[in-house]
């Protein structure tokens, strides 16, 4: 009986992989960033991250149990969701900041709307645009690297300003190498373009992600700072210096390739990833704030089913003639039909006055 | 014509017909004006004001203005007394008038007042026409006052302009600006409707048995 002929829906043939695998893939992509955020800020990082993610798992599970749902706290999704979030803090932020940020992140981005696959913004983003209105002051309070971070009063640290703060000020600016290492003032896990660029090499050999938003929207950017990031006019720009500091290289890599809240067609990506890129630069050189990676992410996000819709792929053996020809065809058809309904109206309603001219007349008032 | 108990009408805008969390009307005062729970009030009572006076006498004329164009008749009515209000307002609370600013002339076209008249005072007699507004407004008042409680404590760490928690709370800002108030209104309504849906449940249950 084990023969039975079954039929079914496509997909027939389903790949090796997993959400476990894929999310498992990114936690490990995600480590060097982590070991780089430790050694320029201190143990607090990892305190933070860790923080993050219980935090994240914690909710997810208890909003599960709550509503009776199954549990998907083995996915391993909220583990990302919780490590993102912690790389899109700085150090200094105190505790009960980030458990707050978890909570949005995951109960109002993520399980509101369905649970992962279903969410319309990326929870780690959006949790940070959330703490970034409610608590402008601990989301900005950033430390010159090295310095020692103290656990509980965090707010009475030295600051130091951002390298793409420094940059839009004028003051101080951070070597390529320090930049290139990560050995700056910023968010835990954004500052390091090296330990991202190994996370973004494992991913591309484990072909979780693929090459074209991200290299799309960082040229972009490189190419939007060239154009007009100079402060003696056109065209002279570091390109070289906007794309290694801020969030940018975190943001391509890790949250511009979400399989949930960006485009799935091709054509898609490449508007999706155009359009963070432009985003970007404007709020860089044109905004209130220095960096507008997490902005443009999350409002590409928001157009994201938009995308879709307007780059759905051709049907096999769909030409633009054709296409054109049957629109046509449909239009004429229709107008047909309403002349033929507008045609029958009119005879039947002339039938109608001639049989009721007596009792119309006696009717009206 | 069927005329509801006396007390049916008034409780049924309350709850069972609420303008902001059942009927889904009026929801730009709704959102705009909660950052704070003395603006709410001033703006559900001063609604409920319009709403009862623009009832009453809409319900009066209800023979006399021709069915083609009472809507237009209906919104000099309302514009009438919203002038009215604006101007007591303006005179005697001048505090609250600026705080709520634009949304005071507003009320004209809010469509809890277009709508009550429309679907009750054009068809009831006046006193059950006043009733259903002081009944309406009140719900107005009341789930506006809700909204603007949940956002003002988190967000500003006060109720009423009263200091709440002290010096180290450090408020949600989010809930008291434009976010804050779709995040509040979306998660209220969902509390609202499992609740609702809970008693209609166990309502349901306690007839099934007793028909048993």
């Amino acid at each position: 009986m084990n023969n039975l002929l079954v039929v079914s829906h496509s997909p027939h043939i389903s790949g090796r992989e997993s959400i476990r695998s894929i999310m498992r893939d990114v936690v490990i992509a995600l480590i060097p960033s982590l070991i780089a955020g430790i050694l320029v800020f201190g143990y607090r990082a990892g305190v933070v991250t860790v923080l993050s993610v219980l935090a994240c798992v914690f909710f997810e599970w208890a909003w599960e149990k709550l509503l009776r749902k199954k549990s998907t706290i083995g996915d391993l999704s909220a583990v990302v969701t919780g490590m993102l979030l912690a790389f899109n803090l700085p150090v200094t932020i105190p505790l009960w900041i980030v458990v707050i940020g978890a909570l949005f992140s995951i109960v109002i981005v993520k399980q509101f709307f369905g649970g992962l696959g279903h969410n319309f913004m990326n929870p780690a983003l959006a949790g940070r645009a959330f703490l970034l209105a409610s608590w402008s002051l601990a989301m900005t309070t950033w430390v010159a690297p090295g310095m020692s971070v103290p656990f509980w009063n965090t707010a009475d640290v030295v600051t130091s300003a951002t390298p793409l703060a420094a940059y839009a000020d004028g003051g101080n600016l951070p070597s390529y190498l320090n930049l290139f290492l990560g050995y700056t003032g910023g968010c835990i896990g954004e500052t390091s373009a090296l330990a991202i660029l190994i996370g973004a090499a494992y991913l591309l050999c484990r072909k979780v992600i693929k090459l074209r938003v991200p290299v799309i929207y960082i040229a972009t950017v490189a190419l939007g700072a060239w154009i007009f990031g100079g402060k003696d006019g056109f065209f002279t720009g570091d390109a070289l210096y906007q794309i290694m500091a801020g969030g940018l290289m975190l943001g391509a890599f890790f949250m511009a390739t979400d399989y949930t809240t960006t485009p799935y067609t091709p054509k898609g990506q490449v508007i999706f990833a155009l359009g963070c890129g432009i985003i970007t630069v404007l709020i860089r050189f044109w905004g209130g704030y220095p960096e507008g990676c997490s902005y443009s992410i999350l409002l590409m996000n928001v157009a994201t089913p938009l995308i879709d819709k307007l780059t759905q792929p051709k049907r096999y053996g769909e030409t633009r003639t054709a296409k054109r020809e049957a629109k046509v065809k449909a239009k004429k058809e229709e107008r047909e039909k309403a002349d033929k309904r507008k045609n029958a109206d009119k005879i039947s309603a002339e039938k109608r006055n001639k049989k009721n001219v007596g009792s119309v007349k006696k009717n009206r008032r | 014509m069927k005329s509801p108990s006396f007390f049916k009408t008034f409780v049924n805008g309350l709850f069972k017909e609420n303008p902001t969390f059942v009927l889904f009307l009026g929801m730009c005062p709704t959102l705009a004006v909660t950052t704070g729970v003395t603006n709410a009030i001033g703006m559900g009572l001063s609604t409920t004001a319009v709403l009862i006076c623009s009832n009453i006498v809409i319900s009066m004329l209800r023979k006399f203005i021709p069915d083609k164009i009472r809507i237009a008749s209906y919104v000099v009515v309302i514009a009438g007394f919203v002038t009215i209000v604006q101007m007591l307002m303006n005179a005697y609370v001048p505090a609250l008038s600026s705080s709520l600013g634009i949304y005071i002339p507003l009320i004209v076209v809010n469509c809890i007042i277009l709508g009550r008249a429309e679907a009750f005072a054009n068809k009831n007699t006046v006193l059950a026409s006043a009733e259903d507004g002081a009944g309406m407004g009140l719900g107005f008042t009341m789930s506006l006052t809700l909204i603007a409680s949940v956002r003002e404590i988190l967000g500003a760490g006060t109720f009423a302009g009263i200091q709440l928690f002290g010096n180290s709370f450090q408020p949600v800002s989010i809930m008291i600006l434009p976010p804050g108030a779709f995040l509040t209104l979306g998660i209220l309504l969902a509390l609202i409707n499992l609740i609702a849906a809970r008693v209609k449940n166990s309502k349901l249950k306690k007839r099934a048995e007793e028909g048993e």
